[in-house]
């Protein structure tokens, strides 16, 4: 007896690196459903504030369905406290939002990046259902196991594992930064089938959001 | 056992190993994985002889295990033979039948039969029922002519001027009933394979990287590995990468000497080469 079966994995990837006064999030822009493409040209980074994005990939159902609940939230915010919201009041919000579907869970993979009210680079990695941390780099979806280790070894960033806790952002410089998260997606679409398409690059720092494509593997 | 000998088997399935295997399942083994081809393969006919063609990815679920492998099998000189399906079955199936056609030649001294090759495989494939998972395109041409099958795991087999397998069959196919036609030259069908092959290679997932091409005529067989590269790397930064000690933070390091369970003593002869 075949159950409805109410998730779909619409596969991706999504990095955020966060630098001393910038902030880089890159996600791919395949859509995808089992073994077919459904588009190209599919955006998975979401801007909530004006300093604040969001890359999420998953069921794009859910993470449209997420969005739209957080940019009325992020509204009603601003009516009443009559200002913007920062990255980290984003963060708290975007986990209420997660853990309120405890029992039927958004399946999103998110990452939050942005930065914070001091204007340094901040990222918060989410699961499913709201658990999250700030840390310095983060990748989510179908890739990320294969973009992580590299992360981990040439941003150069204090492990986040270490206590008492460190604050986690790259030494590296932006362009540096930039540079790696290109190749580290070239390298990830070699090897994982549900990434690839285009690169959709978005730099946060001090001047304003500043977003980029370069092409990737179509196979 | 006393005096048993390996009799030829009489067909149908082997259930030797079947309680054995029900018994490890309850008890909690979890079955090894296999890997796919996931794949688009394509033949067909054109005036002087057989096309056939392949992409070059094999995948373990959604991870690409190898970006270049070779999908168009050796059965014969005049004989080829794409898979699709488990990549171990594949291999196999033609190169045990590719074996077997080798000793038939000895002994027949002719040129080998493509419906020779597509029998041997739809017999083996049946007698596994299916559990043997290979899709192949088989084409070569001989005395009789040219020839183009599709066999099926299950053993069934069919006789076509042109035919896909496959994840990316679909799109492949519809690549050929757009432009097929009978009595294609040999550019126009070398062509029209590459096409195929490119329609599963960038809209399907489970196939990727480059087109193989093989055609065969009277008298001449030609492999064109890596006819078409149309995937190379978008970006390789140019710093290039260091990875020294100590870049991946050590959290902490404990080293315990292992016990010495041996005794080591010197002198004796020493050990015959």
């Amino acid at each position: 007896m075949a159950r409805f079966d109410p998730y779909e994995n619409n596969g991706g990837t999504c990095v955020a690196v966060a630098g001393a006064d910038y902030c880089v999030v890159a996600a791919d822009t395949r859509l995808s459903v089992g073994y077919s493409i459904l588009s190209r040209d599919h955006s998975k980074i979401a801007q909530l504030a004006d300093k604040c994005v969001l890359a999420s990939s998953g069921f794009q159902g859910d993470i449209k369905a997420l969005q739209k609940a957080l940019a009325a939230k992020e509204l009603v915010y601003e009516h009443n406290n009559n200002k913007k919201m920062s990255c980290p009041a984003m963060a708290q919000l975007l986990s209420n939002t997660l853990y309120y579907k405890r029992f039927f869970p958004y399946y999103a993979f998110n990452v939050l990046a942005g930065l914070d009210t001091q204007g340094k680079g901040c990222v918060f990695t989410y699961d499913a259902v709201g658990s999250y941390e700030r840390t310095g780099y983060s990748a989510q979806g179908t890739g990320s196991a294969l973009m992580m280790p590299v992360l981990d070894n040439q941003l150069k960033s204090p492990s986040p594992l270490l206590l008492p806790a460190r604050d986690a952002v790259t030494p590296l410089s932006e362009s540096d930064a930039v540079d790696l998260v290109k190749d580290v997606f070239a390298s990830a679409t070699e090897r994982d089938i549900y990434t690839g398409d285009r690169l959709e690059i978005v730099v946060i720092n001090s001047s304003g959001t500043c977003r980029e494509c370069i092409e990737l593997r179509k196979d | 056992m006393t005096g048993s000998m390996d009799l030829p088997a009489k067909g149908g399935f082997s259930f030797d190993l079947c309680r054995r295997n029900n018994m490890l399942q309850k008890n909690g083994l979890k079955l090894p994985g296999f890997r796919k081809t996931g794949t688009t393969i394509v033949g067909l006919v054109f005036q002087d002889g057989v096309v056939l063609g392949a992409d070059t990815r094999a995948t373990e679920g959604p991870i690409v295990a190898d970006k270049n492998c070779e999908k168009i099998h050796f059965m014969a000189p005049n004989i080829y033979c794409c898979g699709a399906g488990t990549a171990a079955d594949t291999e196999a199936v033609t190169d045990m039948v590719s074996s077997q056609l080798q000793l038939h030649r000895y002994a027949t001294g002719r040129e080998s039969r493509v419906v020779t090759a597509l029998t041997l495989l739809k017999s083996h494939l049946f007698r596994y029922q299916g559990h043997v998972s290979a899709a192949l395109v088989l084409g070569g041409v001989d005395c009789t002519g040219p020839h183009l099958h599709t066999v099926y795991p299950h053993g069934s087999t069919d006789t076509l001027p042109f035919a896909t397998m496959g994840s990316g069959s679909l799109a492949a196919m519809s690549v050929f009933e757009s432009k097929y036609k009978e009595g294609l030259t040999r550019e126009e069908g070398i062509q029209l394979v590459s096409d195929a092959i490119c329609a599963g290679i960038f809209n399907d997932l489970g196939s990727g990287s480059n087109v193989d091409v093989c055609v065969i005529t009277k008298g001449k067989t030609e492999y064109l590995r890596n006819h078409q590269l149309p995937n190379p790397r978008t970006y390789a930064s140019s710093k290039g990468y260091s990875f020294t000690k100590g870049q991946t933070e050590v959290l902490s390091t404990k080293i315990t000497p292992l016990k010495q369970k041996v005794e080591v003593t010197e002198g004796g002869d020493a050990m015959e080469e």
